[in-house]
């Protein structure tokens, strides 16, 4: 059988990177479809593009500055309330730092 | 004068303006309409009664009291549920926005405000546009109108579903691969995939920012065509905007194609198995040639690549745009034992299968050691895919091609196989890769009753080309004055 394009370990780093919590099951699913889809991008190996220049912009464009003015946006309160969960005017998140009491 | 549901924007508004009808009585009919179908079709994720008979009476107000109206004055729109509406809950057919409500307009939400239409509701799609049969959607399966066994297209099947039946006059969908013009196709109606850059971003739930344009759904190329200028414009809160001058769409309809030089993609129509679909092409091609146009053979010789192309592009910004789904600021959050876990959790439940794929394939074209041999190659292929355009379109002002390569497919068919799945994306992912603008139009119906679709590509900006050649299209096969017939 031919190496796999993409192993399970590899499949659960990614994973991780992506921060994608799967179950074992999903990631054995996903590693067959992953190197499924891989297998055909493979194709795109036939091209030398080596002296080609990658378009990151279908359509050129300067990126535009604006002036340095206030301007108004959405009211504070109607942001946090789309929050899970928000504290004294701010968007409360799970503890990331030990504190020693 | 046709009768509801079938009028047009056209018809609708001169009603509301002269008085025959109130926008208010339009507003209730169509919204009856889309409660009794909608379980049928599963088009709507959300009809917004209040939201669509308040925006009415205020048009009927600005009648009674003679100010000046706008273009939609009246008109019933349906939204794809992408598109943040202000108060109103926007989902992108995902569990992890399932109760979103966004606290602003998208920028052609609002200019559809200011045209006096009314927005009916916000439609189904897969979920963050991802998919090209709207099962991905996290809220059930829409049906297509010709044939309920089949699918609607992707990912704008909701908006597609709910104009070709009759539950709004025009929608509004986005493309990023062709998620407005395949959909258009499936559902026989017209769509534009605009120029990138010609429509603001602004409010459009990000997918593939580089490919991202929102685009006009209509039963005529005039009536998209209206859309599409209503929607068009410079905006400064969306940094790729284009600030690039509006053209005049709707007029462009009745320009004609006399001596307009049709660039036909030969290898791609000869190599078509579907013959239906290949027949159909040809004869939209002969009302072309009869019309004045010019048929030119052009080649596009890695256009064959765009699949691979677009599946490398497409995932990995998506994995970046949706790194922001983090169960903070807004949307699902599940709690895990620390905040990693938190995010793990949160996202591995909220995201479904397709858009974890397309996160995983993304992630994984961008990390160490592989960012070069995936996504740095891929965009060097898509400058070779550009390049064929610039070239084709020294001896061409057009260029045609099928827009799917069959008609509709049915439910469940290609969900077991995601790379079957992109591959009937062939032919619209060229154009987006050189954020070129395309239209698709119904040309024909293929023997089973499902409709078939003419792709027309333009170079940057020259939407009016589209609208001039889809006119003359629309006008030789008039599929118009015969909609899906369980729903006439």
């Amino acid at each position: 059988m031919a190496e796999p394009r993409i192993t399970l370990d590899e499949v659960l780093h990614v994973a991780e990177l992506a921060r994608l919590q799967l179950s074992d099951d999903e990631a054995r699913q996903m590693q067959a479809q992953l190197d499924s889809i891989l297998g055909y991008l493979a194709e795109l190996d036939e091209l030398d593009v080596s002296d080609v220049e990658p378009t990151f912009h279908s359509i050129p464009m300067d990126a535009p500055l604006r002036r340095d003015v206030p301007v108004p946006c959405s009211d504070r309160s109607e942001i946090l309330a789309e929050a899970p969960e928000s504290e004294a005017g701010g968007f409360a998140v799970p503890l990331v730092l030990e504190v020693d009491s | 004068m046709t009768s509801f549901p079938w009028q047009s924007a056209f018809e609708i508004r001169e009603q509301v303006v002269s008085g025959a009808a109130t926008a208010v009585d339009v507003a209730r009919a169509y919204l009856a309409r889309a409660e009794e179908l909608n379980a049928k079709l599963s088009c709507f994720l959300y009809v917004d009664h209040e939201g669509a008979l308040a925006a009415a009476a205020q048009v009927d107000r600005a009648v009674r009291g003679r100010e000046a109206l706008g273009p939609l004055a009246g008109v019933p729109v349906a939204i794809k549920d992408n598109l943040c509406t202000r108060g109103v809950r926007t989902t992108c057919a995902s569990k992890i926005l399932g109760d979103y409500i966004p606290p602003y307009d998208a920028h052609v939400v609002e200019a559809l405000r200011a045209s006096g239409a009314v927005i009916v509701g916000k439609t189904n799609l897969d979920e963050f546009a991802m998919g090209s049969s709207n099962e991905n959607s996290a809220f059930g399966n829409v049906h297509n109108p010709w044939n309920l066994d089949r699918a609607p297209g992707g990912s704008s099947g909701g908006s597609a579903c709910a104009t070709a039946a009759g539950l709004a006059t025009l929608a509004l969908g986005s493309d990023t691969g062709g998620s407005v013009r395949q959909p258009g196709a499936f559902c026989g109606i017209t769509a534009i995939k605009p120029t990138y850059g010609r429509v603001s971003r602004y409010g459009l739930i990000a997918f593939a920012s580089s490919l991202d344009q929102v685009g006009p759904m209509a039963r005529s190329v005039r009536e998209a065509s209206l859309l599409l200028e209503v929607i068009a414009g410079h905006d400064v809160r969306d940094a790729t905007s284009a600030d690039h001058e509006v053209g005049a769409y709707h007029a462009a309809c009745s320009r004609g194609v006399n001596g307009l030089r049709v660039g036909v993609v030969r290898d791609q129509l000869d190599e078509l198995q579907d013959s239906q679909v290949r027949g159909a092409v040809e004869a939209a091609l002969q009302s072309l040639e009869n019309n004045g146009a010019v048929l030119v053979d052009v080649a596009l010789a890695h256009a064959k690549h765009a699949v691979s192309v677009y599946y490398l592009i497409a995932p990995a910004e998506a994995s970046s745009n949706l790194a922001r789904f983090d169960g903070i600021r807004y949307g699902l959050r599940v709690s895990g034992k620390d905040l990693a876990d938190t995010y793990a959790e949160t996202r591995g439940q909220g995201f479904g299968p397709e858009v974890r794929r397309r996160i995983m394939l993304g992630t994984y074209a961008l990390s160490a050691g592989y960012y070069d041999a995936f996504y740095l190659r891929a965009q060097r292929v898509r400058t070779l895919i550009r390049r064929d355009y610039d070239a084709a379109f020294e001896s061409c002002d057009v260029l045609c091609t099928p827009t799917t390569p069959t008609p509709a497919f049915a439910l469940g068919e290609k969900t077991s196989d995601p790379l079957e799945m992109y591959l009937a994306d062939i032919f619209t992912l060229p154009p987006s890769l050189a954020g070129l603008p395309a239209l698709s139009t119904p040309c024909g119906l293929a023997a089973d009753g499902l409709p078939i679709g003419l792709q027309i590509v333009a170079p940057p900006f020259e939407e009016e080309r589209l609208c001039g050649a889809a006119q003359v299209v629309e006008d030789a096969c008039g599929l118009l004055t015969s909609p899906p017939p369980a729903f006439a």
